[in-house]
């Protein structure tokens, strides 16, 4: 691949280009990522470009979901990685997050010139109370998608505990719970696998 | 250098926060308190310029914060640590991702990992409400409830939660509310 000369190698950077440029504008449209970039993706990968199926494109989406990492760039790297593997899913990704540099860095350079002004405090000032709402309301529906027993609201408990009494990094807390989902649940797994040869012994 | 750290620092959120962009929220939180680069004020700014720009919220989150660190590049150095282990973890995934797909240890962790990250969620936003809503701080040192709590707050904020239950509209739309709201009452 690395010995592609002249032609080839064009049409190959072009491919590359294109996979950028395709997730740029997917990147600049969608608005709060994750979930909201399903419909585009559909449109502009599924519909117009016909590069993946949509069943395709729904598994990466799945895959994205239940795996380390920003969705919107998992989903993004996972089709670019079908078309041209590697590089492919570097430019992907470049292409998503490029709106997002250039368009915050905009407003962040604005905010802090206007940051002192008193009617920029007021707006902001109700804005975050607005904000705590928006994450109490993210809250609630994780709870509902991921809190579905005794042992998810121990674990709730505990992290929240921690993270607010202690200093622990969230990264060991993460590990930890990862780690306590495997042993707990392999264990209630054996349990139910032993109740039901019981069971059926009797 | 800062640009070296931020990039190392976001590359560690992009590997561990599990779950969408909200999850790098205590990330973020616990980084700013460990390194003193920002409060919990410029962490409000951040998510609803985050939540209404376009762009994945995670991402828009890293480079607000890297830009108000350490500028243009300091936005740019955390972004792309931020994306890096994503797209390292899409081309690992990818070659084994029949073994992956239903792997029954993956749903485990994840059992263990989603009420956790909601956990850590929750403390985040506990400690971003002691600032948006409550003055702690204040009332550490006055020790009168009226320092404490701001009526109009706390009213607002109910009122802007029943809102975003009952009409589910998009983020940006109880923003935009909101700076009105902020402006027409002096918040």
């Amino acid at each position: 691949m690395g010995f592609a000369q002249g032609p080839e190698r064009m049409l190959r950077l072009k491919e590359l280009f294109d996979i950028y440029l395709k997730f740029f504008k997917i990147g600049a449209v969608t608005f709060g990522g994750g979930y909201a970039m399903l419909p585009i993706l559909r449109r502009e990968i599924v519909e117009k470009e016909k590069w993946l199926s949509e069943e395709a494109v729904m598994d990466f989406y799945a895959i994205s979901q239940s795996m380390p990492g920003i969705i919107a760039i998992n989903v993004g790297s996972f089709i670019g990685y079908q078309r041209r593997k590697k590089l492919g899913a570097a430019a992907a990704a470049l292409g998503v997050v490029s709106p997002c540099i250039i368009i915050i860095t905009i407003i962040a350079t604005c905010l802090s010139n206007f940051q002192d002004n008193v009617y920029v405090r007021h707006a902001l000032s109700a804005v975050s109370v607005c904000v705590c709402a928006l994450i109490l309301d993210s809250i609630v529906a994780m709870w509902k998608k991921g809190v579905k027993d005794i042992f998810g609201m121990v674990v709730f408990a505990i992290m929240l505990v921690l993270m607010t009494f202690t200093e622990t990094s969230p990264v060991l807390l993460v590990v930890l719970s990862a780690v306590c989902g495997i042993i707990c649940k392999s264990l209630q797994e054996r349990n139910k696998a032993k109740t039901e040869k019981g069971g059926n012994e009797k | 250098m800062i640009y070296l750290r931020l990039f190392f620092e976001f590359f560690k959120i992009g590997l561990f926060a599990v779950g969408g962009g909200m999850a790098t929220l205590p990330f973020l939180q616990r980084l700013g308190e460990s390194t003193g680069w920002f409060d919990n004020q410029l962490i409000t700014d951040m998510v609803a310029i985050s939540e209404s720009t376009p762009g994945p919220i995670g991402i828009n989150m890293a480079t607000y914060v890297g830009y108000n660190v350490a500028g243009f590049w300091g936005g740019f150095a955390a972004t792309m640590g931020e994306v890096l282990p994503c797209v390292m973890l899409v081309i690992l995934f990818s070659k084994f991702l029949d073994k992956l797909s239903g792997n029954k240890y993956l749903d485990y962790a994840f059992y263990g990992m989603r009420p956790a990250v909601t956990g850590l969620i929750a403390a985040a936003a506990v400690s971003i409400m002691q600032v948006s809503i409550l003055n702690t701080e204040l009332f550490k040192q006055t020790g009168s409830i009226a320092d404490l709590a701001d009526p109009k707050k706390i009213i607002f904020f109910v009122l802007i939660y029943l809102a975003i239950k009952k009409f589910k509209k998009h983020p940006v739309a109880y923003i935009a509310v909101s700076a009105v709201a902020g402006l027409v009452f002096a918040f």
